[in-house]
């Protein structure tokens, strides 16, 4: 299982892409962290998830 | 006249026209471009959040492209977390500005001076450009400077306050002793208050709350831009003395109906 924005989710094997694509986030205007390190986007293509792994995607929203 | 031509803002070597930053939060998407234009605003804030998978709309996509985006790290309640979030808001590409907020107080979100002082100096060695909000603090203010700050956001009252300069003898003394821009930052409720601030000698003023729970944000962003430009240039034509007792009139008494 891999945690991603603090839900479980089966999807340990597949890449950050694929798994981004499988859960509707746009890759376009999020950003990546994975296991609290910065996953830079050119590396989502490649990047394949682990059980245990901990995934943060975020994007800018409205704010002061 | 010739000053007030040549009087740009800069943070961090960027040169700003402009003296009033904007907060984007707790009003529609739809109206950012109404408030940048006119606010007359060069620099806009934003959050960085979970992104989810139902609301697909970018705020980027509102924001105009002219504009400077000034990330903030609020919801981080230490300096690690605050480095994280701004670090994951330069990875979404749109510059190196972040504004560290750190609270561990959720009841008044007064910030964190000495987690805040941490974050700025581990961000600047990394190339942002910092600018820190802070309670309005001397020594603090001292060690963001040698943190290496780009600027200093002291806070006028609690954020979302609208409640006006409560601290504004501690911003005044930030204002006369730091080498770096003092952006009033958070609780400035009314046009006047920014007016104020300018007046006294700062940088400029930032605010979101003022415009968010306003009747009319449009109106109300202009009304604080022309505030804060009001203010600027009385700061700059320098304001006429107070006179601690008596008064002094305007006008000669003699020359006429006496000797």
């Amino acid at each position: 299982m891999v945690k991603i924005n603090g839900e479980q989710h089966d999807v340990s094997g597949k890449t950050v892409s694929e798994v981004l694509a499988e859960l509707g986030y746009n890759e376009k205007g999020v950003a990546v962290e994975l296991n609290e390190e910065i996953l830079p986007k050119c590396n989502y293509a490649s990047t394949v998830l682990e059980d245990g792994n901990s995934v943060e995607v975020v994007r800018f929203v409205g704010g002061g | 006249m010739s000053e007030s031509k040549n009087d740009k803002l800069i943070i961090g070597g960027h040169e700003f026209d402009s003296r009033f930053i904007l907060g984007s939060g707790k009003y529609s998407l739809k109206l950012i471009e109404a408030a940048v234009k006119y606010a007359g605003a060069e620099i806009i804030t934003c959050a960085v959040r979970r992104a989810n998978t139902k609301d697909q709309e970018n705020i980027l996509d509102y924001i105009p492209k002219n504009v400077t985006l000034l990330p903030n790290t609020s919801g981080a309640r230490n300096a690690d977390e605050a480095v994280r979030i701004a670090r994951l808001a330069r990875e979404l590409g749109c510059g190196d500005f972040v504004k560290i907020e750190i609270m561990r107080d959720t009841k008044y979100l007064l910030p964190d001076n000495s987690e805040t002082i941490k974050a700025t100096e581990i961000l600047a060695n990394e190339g942002f450009i910092v600018m820190p909000y802070m309670y309005p603090d001397l020594n603090a203010a001292r060690d963001l400077v040698n943190a290496g700050a780009a600027s200093v956001m002291p806070l006028a009252s609690p954020i979302g306050s609208n409640k006006g300069l409560a601290t504004r003898d501690f911003i005044q003394i930030l204002i006369d002793e730091i080498d770096l821009p003092i952006i009033v930052d958070a609780g400035i409720g009314r046009p006047s208050q920014a007016c104020e601030a300018m007046e006294m000698g700062a940088a400029a003023v930032m605010s979101n709350t003022a415009l968010a729970t306003a009747g009319d944000l449009p109106v109300m962003a202009e009304a604080f831009r022309n505030a804060v430009e009001a203010g600027r240039k009385a700061y700059l034509a320098g304001l006429g003395r107070v006179l601690t007792r008596g008064a002094a009139p305007s006008d000669s008494l003699t020359g006429f109906l006496r000797d």
